[in-house]
């Protein structure tokens, strides 16, 4: 770490603790989404570790996302509502469901290890629904009830009992805050990593494994450890998903939810410290808007045109907007990957050169 | 001269095909030694079965780094056999294009010091000083250093070689094996980098294997030369009797003068 890497941790903290004061202006001022950014970014960052850092492509992080909701639940319903156990159990287990299946799925590399790791996340999610339903609850999903033994705090609570920190609620701007700071520990973490000796083996790994192998260096530990780290950062998400809202639900491990990470890394620009968070916010922040769209609404965008006109405009619009969101995501990544495949930060690289270049056009233009 | 690496007897067949045919050498400690021979000589293929990466149908290949009774490599993993002192710089220069080249220098300097793997994630790769320093040393030997903060890949093939070469050093070997060092280089490139060779000759003693199809470069480094053809060494001796050996000529040279 060298002072600009302060600096940008700084920063990073600094925006995020502030967003409720300013995030309204876009329209993104609701404790809700917030929170899904920290939880998602914090997410994208972790996965980052793995996939940007070793290039190697995991399409079944969304089983530790899983994992890890279900371990915080667990702690709540066993030992206590506080959510500072249930952030480390999740933390842990998830760890080691990594490193099992990490030990397997590294055996390969290339496409074969993104298959193994989508496969593993499909048994996974496919057990939670079946033989593991007593743990799981299956389709109904894992719930608070108020028989739940919760060994340390049992005698405090009555009724349903909420999620707390020490004796502080966590809903609304609490849990935001919250998550927010374990966001930002995250990114320390992976700027720390990022610029340690084991991270510079990490971009060893990715650019040559062949020359690493031949420098005396074993490339399974390091990739081990990587995908084992990100594990963990994605069963912390999970955990913090719950701590929001104490339900769990298997659809978490789908392979949607694992090909949104991916698409959140390589949108926001995969290896770079800030774009898989950047990735995150962008894919969340439009998802919120574009699903919000309906018939109704596209009806009045559109309802200065003639009927017969408005009425296809809008059955074409409606293609992408609400449940058609999606689409919409498609279409984005496409584009983002033809045209800028490095992402938001190489866009933002982009602008700044070309600033850049104007500024010192303009000045060599003066000195005439 | 105690030898360091020892061949005896070693045959490889691929499915049918005789690559090495009861191939038998000797390395001596501090020589140069190359390997000559044609195009499908068998001269990859040996190279391989030294460093394990091949295990040959039959035959011993004893390795003296480390113990003066010997040690075979046969089944050990790539880095494994790199931790026993023994480097290897590749036909197509191998470093990591996308890391800088003080980067580059960095990574086997922190093999040498911590081993196979290490997790130290705490500390900055920067604030281990001694690393950083020998980094800088090794880029200047090879007369990099003003290119450090350069990508790798963007790099000559010589300068890539040149790269290569110093991530080799750095990790002090005892044995270096190069396979073609100049292959594909133009003139230039080919003698900068047998002068780097003879540099680094001078100023350590590092035993090497050279595979190498061009004689300029064979004569201008080696202390030794065996000659290879269809597998099987024909001929052997130092550089200057190997230039007359008719048998040579023959089976390498096509009856062509040198
Ligand atoms: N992995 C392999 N499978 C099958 N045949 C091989 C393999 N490697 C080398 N050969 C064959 O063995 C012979 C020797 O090859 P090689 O050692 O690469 O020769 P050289 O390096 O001297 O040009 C060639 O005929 C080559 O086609
Ligand atoms: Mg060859």
């Amino acid at each position: 770490m060298n002072m600009k890497d302060n600096i940008l941790v700084l920063i990073f903290g600094a925006v995020i603790l502030t967003m409720p004061l300013w995030a309204g202006i876009v329209g993104a001022g609701y404790p809700d989404l917030l929170q899904k950014f920290a939880i998602f970014g914090l997410f994208a960052i972790g996965f980052n570790i793995l996939f940007g850092f070793t290039g190697y492509l995991s399409f079944g992080h969304a089983a530790f996302l899983g994992i890890g909701s279900y371990t915080a639940m667990w702690s709540f319903k066993l030992l206590t509502m506080n959510a500072i156990p249930a952030v480390l159990f999740a933390t842990a287990v998830s760890g080691l469901f990594a490193l099992a299946i990490g030990f397997v799925a590294l055996r390969r590399s290339g496409i074969y290890f993104s298959i193994l790791t989508l496969a593993f996340a499909q048994m996974c999610y496919n057990m939670a629904y079946s033989v593991l339903t007593p743990i799981t609850n299956g389709e109904t999903g894992l719930t608070l009830t108020a028989t739940d033994p919760r060994i340390l705090d049992a005698a405090t609570t009555e009724g349903l009992p909420s999620t707390e920190l020490f004796g502080m609620g966590l809903s609304g701007y609490n849990g935001f805050y919250f998550c927010a700071i374990i966001l930002i520990i995250g990114f320390y973490i992976s700027v720390r990593l990022y610029r340690s000796s084991f991270g510079l083996m990490l971009l060893a790994v990715k650019s040559n494994q062949n020359r690493m192998k031949y420098t005396g260096l074993n490339t399974k530990p390091y990739l081990l450890s990587a995908f084992v780290i990100s594990g963990m950062y994605a069963g912390l998400a999970g955990a913090l998903m719950v701590v929001i809202d104490p339900l769990a639900g298997a659809e978490r491990m789908q392979w949607t939810a694992s090909g949104e990470v991916v698409l959140m890394t390589i949108l926001g620009g995969v290896g770079t410290l800030l774009g898989p968070f950047i990735g995150a916010i962008v894919i969340k922040y439009f998802e919120n808007i574009f699903s919000a769209f309906n018939d109704a609404v596209l009806n009045q965008v559109f309802g200065f045109l003639p009927d017969f006109i408005q009425g296809i405009w809008v059955s074409f619009a409606s293609l992408f907007v609400g449940k058609g969101w999606h689409l919409t995501l498609g279409v984005l990544f496409m584009l983002i990957v033809i045209f800028l495949p490095g992402g938001a930060m190489e866009g933002f690289r982009r602008i700044a050169a070309k600033f850049k270049k104007e500024k010192e056009a303009h000045s060599a233009g003066g000195a005439e | 001269m105690s030898s360091i690496l020892t061949v005896e007897g070693v045959n490889k067949n691929f499915s049918g095909l005789k690559a090495l045919d009861d191939v038998n050498l000797v390395v001596e400690e501090g020589s140069v030694h190359a390997i000559i021979g044609p195009n499908g000589a068998g001269k990859s293929t040996f190279l391989n079965c030294l460093v394990g990466r091949l295990v040959p149908d039959t035959g011993t290949v004893l390795y003296y780094g480390n113990k003066p009774e010997g040690e075979t490599l046969f089944g050990l993993p790539p880095h494994a056999i790199n931790q026993k002192g023994i480097s290897r710089v590749f036909q197509t220069p191998e470093v990591f294009e996308d890391l800088t080249l003080f980067e580059n220098a960095m990574i086997p300097v922190m093999a040498h010091l911590d081993g196979s793997y290490r997790f130290n994630s705490w500390g900055g790769v920067l604030s281990r000083g001694e690393i950083a320093d020998a980094a800088e040393h090794i880029l200047s030997d090879v007369g990099l250093l003003e290119k450090r903060n350069m990508h790798s890949g963007s790099l000559s093939r010589g300068d890539k070689r040149r790269l290569e070469l110093a991530m080799c050093l750095a990790q002090d070997p005892k044995l270096l094996l190069l396979d073609e060092p100049t292959a594909g280089m133009a003139r230039a490139d080919t003698n900068n980098t047998i002068d780097l060779l003879k540099k680094i000759g001078e100023e350590r003693k590092i035993t090497k294997v050279i595979i190498e199809h061009d004689m300029h470069v064979v004569f201008s480094l080696a202390t030794k030369v065996s000659v290879l053809a269809r597998g099987h060494i024909i001929a052997e001796g130092a550089p200057q009797e190997m230039k007359g050996d008719a048998r040579v000529q023959e089976a390498y040279l096509g009856g062509a003068h040198l």
